[in-house]
């Protein structure tokens, strides 16, 4: 194995493109050196991201924020404006593992494991985030929801990194909100999860709304029929309802160790209604 | 594999070593830089017992590569105490008996130095969420906690 740390991107981009063997990005490490380390991967080529100029770098930029690929998750919470603006993502962020983990792990990292319980996803999903992928012909804008491609699968092609995580400028009155269930407080894989991201009228009616489901298939879910059944109503029962039932018909899991399908099915939906009461209150609703 | 030169800083020293490419920091730090105070517990980030403070922030050693730790600065348990005098947290957990086997107390020291750098004042839920990614498997970790409760108020100078 070798190992890189080129100085920029376009220099990484060359060394993964050019490379014949198994080439990896390293960002935070903390999925794949487990891999590593299981004899799961053997990586001809490593290439670390983090001496990149601006990887590792909180821009604010118009109201939004640019998250480089290499900046840490515990990194997020400290921001005192990303916390205000996105709670919903950054308490996603700060459920992933432990303080050690926290210290390491990348959201670009999350989503390109390509774990269909990535805490990250659902929450940067629901909040519209898109990344910047740089590739050998150039970089283009995705939506987070357009990255993973299947268990452990991206639609980024070969020689393309993730360069940053853009999260755009919020419309007044929005909020958003995660949540996950595990068997545990902490330390533990997301079961089932849910990211809400609501937009209100002065009168406290959602305008727009994006509900995002996690380890209930094998991507990440953006569950239109649950956003409209809450859209043009300030989130009465009868919406609540609507919105769990919506949630709960989009999901296909599977039934494995940590959940069963009945139960992954129902809880969506309970998350799903807990975490758009969140975010409805964080975007001034009452 | 060709051996990569590295040179960084270990608790305030400067430290040069070769590593292979694959080599985690854990395996730099005991076998080639000697500081054996780091513990392998599970190598995949789950127990804790290999933790270290990278640039302040607190990291598995075992889930970094020796290869990253050019121009770093680390802090280790073995730069914890000035000479003969325990830093607080240390004199604490012998005070509270907050270990027994001590495999994970390295460990265990790093992350809660780490969470009073931070949070000089922690609650209870605090500190047990601050120290929920280290393992003991002998205290039944209320002796940790109230071992980091009285180093907090010692180092706050309450």
């Amino acid at each position: 194995m070798r190992f890189e740390s080129p100085a920029t991107t376009k220099e990484a981009v060359a060394l993964l493109a050019k490379e014949k063997g198994k080439a990896f990005v390293l960002a935070g490490g903390t999925d794949l050196l487990v891999k590593m380390k299981a004899g799961m991967l053997e990586p001809d080529l490593v290439v670390d991201i983090k001496r990149i100029k601006g990887m590792g770098d909180i821009k604010s930029a118009g109201g939004g924020f640019v998250i480089g690929a290499g900046v840490p998750c515990a990194a997020l919470s400290e921001n005192k404006a990303l916390v205000k603006t996105y709670p919903g993502v950054v308490e996603a962020a700060n459920l992933i593992g432990s303080k050690q983990v926290q210290g390491r792990c990348t959201m670009s990292g999350n989503l390109c494991n390509a774990s269909p319980a990535a805490d990250s996803v659902p929450a940067l999903v629901a909040a519209s985030a898109k990344v910047v992928i740089a590739g050998p012909k150039g970089k283009r804008k995705v939506a987070v929801e357009d990255v993973p491609a299947g268990v452990g699968r991206t639609t980024l092609k070969k020689g393309e990194i993730i360069e940053a995580i853009e999260l755009p400028k919020p419309a007044p009155r929005t909020g958003d909100a995660y949540l996950r269930f595990i068997p545990r407080t902490e330390m533990d894989i997301a079961v089932v999860s849910a990211g809400v991201s609501v937009t209100l009228d002065k009168d406290g009616t959602i305008k727009a709304a994006r509900v995002s489901l996690g380890a209930v298939a094998p991507t990440v879910l953006l569950v239109k029929d649950a956003a409209k059944a809450i859209i043009g109503t300030k989130l009465d029962d009868a919406a609540k309802k609507k919105l769990a039932d919506a949630c709960s018909a989009a999901c296909k899991p599977i039934d494995d160790k940590r959940g069963t399908v009945e139960f992954r099915t129902e809880v969506a939906g309970v998350l799903a209604r807990r975490a758009a009461e969140t975010a409805y209150a964080r975007a001034g609703g009452k | 594999m060709s051996a990569i030169l590295v040179s960084t800083t270990i608790n305030g020293d400067t430290v040069e070593y070769a590593c292979q490419p694959d080599e985690s920091l854990l395996d730099v730090l005991r076998n080639r830089v000697g500081l054996t105070g780091a513990k392998e517990g599970c190598g995949t980030g789950d127990c804790g017992a290999c933790s270290v403070i990278v640039d302040g922030r607190l990291v598995c050693s075992c889930l970094v590569l020796g290869a990253e730790m050019a121009g770093k600065k680390l802090e280790t348990i073995e730069g914890m105490a000035h000479g003969e005098k325990l830093h607080p947290l240390q004199q604490k957990f012998i005070e509270h008996a907050a270990l027994q086997c001590g495999i994970c107390t390295p460990g265990f020291l790093m992350a809660a130095k780490a969470l009073l750098a931070k949070n000089p004042d922690p609650s209870e839920e605090e500190i047990r969420f601050g120290l929920a990614g280290n393992l003991c498997r002998c205290t039944g970790y209320d002796k940790i906690v109230r071992a980091v409760q009285a180093a907090a108020t010692e180092m706050r100078g309450a």
